[in-house]
């Protein structure tokens, strides 16, 4: 039933339609003013505090460096954003599988997949990623031939996988319960319950959350510099390196890791309103 | 209205959640085209026993036969793949309707109606998109063949679900409670679909607290109380004149209170 708010009779000696009309229009426009004067003051205040930044920054930044190196460091911009893209892919799949076997009601599978995520959660991820490339190949000497951009997405990706497998399960679980009851009512095969039914409503839920990951990820995969992915830290390192601007390198790469992210979030903060939008279809 | 064979048998069934004896011995049998509705007190069992029917609720004891395909209870679930696969042979008997009406948000009002005919029976797609075409129509919801369920009202939700049942051409349809989650404007029009197919044979069981409906489209109405049926009979009997005096009290208080609370 819809209600409409505050449709109450008017007593005799309300104020007129038109005063009324006014009053609410000039409350609104008072509220608009004092949302934009509020943006503008924080908008300014990023502009005054990062102008601050640079300026008592700008005397020992060597300007050179950045003529010089910029390019080789912006270069890397395209392994990170590679790397991340690929690890949270492999990820997602790792993860519908860890929380299918989460949720699996044989034993051996949901140990398998408990036993997944408890190892990778309850190790840094530092270690896993020079574990994949230090520790493997004297196990399996095949990974010593392996590019090690490979490793470092496996690594990501498995470590990722872990901790992405809690949040399509919990996605899963979100499903209203009624919305399996009917498909099994209408006779549907359990696994056709989950693939056609229970997981596309589990994917929505979650896609909010890739998006997180995918934003953290950005930033957790300059732990794969360590293992000399030439990705944008690695060469931030390498160029401050070479010509002795170790400060400079640093805060191009910070900077470039800041906007990145800065422009994922814009990115997926649209696509969250489409998708909402999908959603009263 | 004529009958037949029995279509829905159950038998000797019992159902435990924990230790609350649900359902206490419940012997029922439906007649196919007859409309049987159960009526009765929240917690006495009549969803439960729709539920166990078609074994969303798997019973503690006791037997369900629907159209010949008969299954017996196994609470520990002993027999595994062949109880799952009997059970689908169940569903795919028995259509269900639900107060909540799940329909499937990511789907149109017609995948809705030819997801599990296409998936399930093997429909052809076109054969499917006729069958469902029918049935929205039948429940007059052909204009909204393409809408997504959120842009549908409560009523043409649940109409929706009934087209969507009536799809897979089950052998008896299972309302529960199927307008205790409408607005009260909205009652009429889904209540009279199921009127309607009362009225040409569907062979169905209600649980319902709409009584004038009860008296205008059942065959035969049947008190629970308690896990049990405590009386069945005829709607001019059971609703103007019953024997039993808990019956006589349901009743009474529901005619005091003019509706029931929700279940």
């Amino acid at each position: 039933m819809t209600t409409r708010e505050g449709h109450v009779p008017a007593p005799a000696d309300a104020l007129s339609t038109a005063d009324k009309a006014q009053i609410i229009s000039d409350a609104r426009r008072s509220r608009a003013r004092a949302t934009l004067r509020f943006r503008i003051t924080s908008l300014l205040t990023w502009i005054a505090l990062i102008g601050a930044l640079a300026a008592s920054l700008s005397g020992s930044f060597d300007s050179e460096f950045v003529q010089t190196w910029m390019p080789f460091i912006l270069g890397g911009v395209e392994i990170t954003v590679i790397v991340s893209a690929a690890s949270v892919f492999l990820a997602v799949i790792l993860a519908g599988l860890g929380a299918l076997g989460r949720l699996s009601t044989h034993a051996t599978i949901y140990a398998a997949s408990t036993l997944y995520v408890s190892l990778v959660r309850g190790t840094p991820l530092l270690v896993q990623i020079i574990f994949v490339y230090l520790a493997l190949p004297e196990i399996i000497p095949a990974v010593a031939r392996v590019p090690t951009i490979y490793l470092g997405i496996v690594a990501l990706a498995f470590n990722y996988g872990a901790y992405m497998t809690e949040i399509f399960r919990a996605g899963i679980e979100a499903v209203p319960r009624g919305q399996r009851e009917a498909a099994e009512a209408l006779g549907m095969p359990e696994s056709l319950v989950m693939r056609r039914i229970v997981m596309p409503q589990a994917v929505r839920i979650v896609i909010p959350a890739i998006g997180n990951e995918f934003i953290a990820m950005i930033k957790d995969s300059s732990l794969v510099s360590v293992i000399a992915v030439q990705e944008l830290l690695w060469r931030a390192q390498r160029a401050g390196a070479q010509s002795f601007n170790t400060f400079e390198a640093l805060a191009v790469a910070a900077l470039v890791y800041w906007i990145l992210t800065l422009i994922f979030s814009i990115i997926q903060d649209r696509l969250e309103k489409r998708m909402a939008r999908g959603d009263r279809r | 209205m004529t009958t037949g064979e029995a279509i829905v048998r159950v038998e000797g069934l019992h159902k435990y959640f924990g230790d609350n004896h649900v359902l206490q011995g419940v012997d029922l049998e439906v007649a196919r085209r007859e409309a049987v509705m159960l009526i009765g007190r929240s917690g006495s069992g009549k969803t439960t026993l729709l539920r166990c029917i078609n074994f969303l609720e798997e019973p503690t004891r006791g037997t369900i036969e629907v159209d010949g395909v008969r299954v017996e209870a196994d609470p520990l679930g002993r027999r595994g793949r062949r109880h799952r696969e009997e059970i689908r042979q169940i569903r795919l008997r028995a259509g269900m309707l639900f107060q909540e009406f799940n329909l499937f948000p990511h789907m149109s009002v017609l995948q809705n109606c030819i997801e599990a005919p296409t998936k399930v029976k093997g429909l052809k797609r076109d054969e499917a998109v006729e069958l469902a075409e029918r049935f929205l129509a039948k429940v007059d919801l052909m204009d909204k063949r393409d809408e997504y369920p959120s842009r549908l009202s409560g009523g043409q939700k649940q109409r929706a679900a009934i087209a969507r049942a009536l799809c897979m051409e089950p052998q008896v349809l299972m309302f529960d409670e199927p307008t205790s989650a409408l607005d009260p404007e909205l009652i009429g029009e889904v209540l009279k679909v199921m009127e309607d197919l009362a009225h040409e044979g569907t062979t169905m069981i209600v649980v319902t607290h709409e009584m004038e409906f009860a008296r205008e489209a059942a065959d035969r109405v049947v008190f629970m109380e308690d896990g049990q049926i405590v009386e069945q009979g005829p709607p001019e009997h059971m609703l103007n004149d019953p024997s039993d005096e808990r019956t006589k009290q349901f009743l009474g208080r529901f005619l005091a209170t003019g509706g029931a609370g929700p279940d």
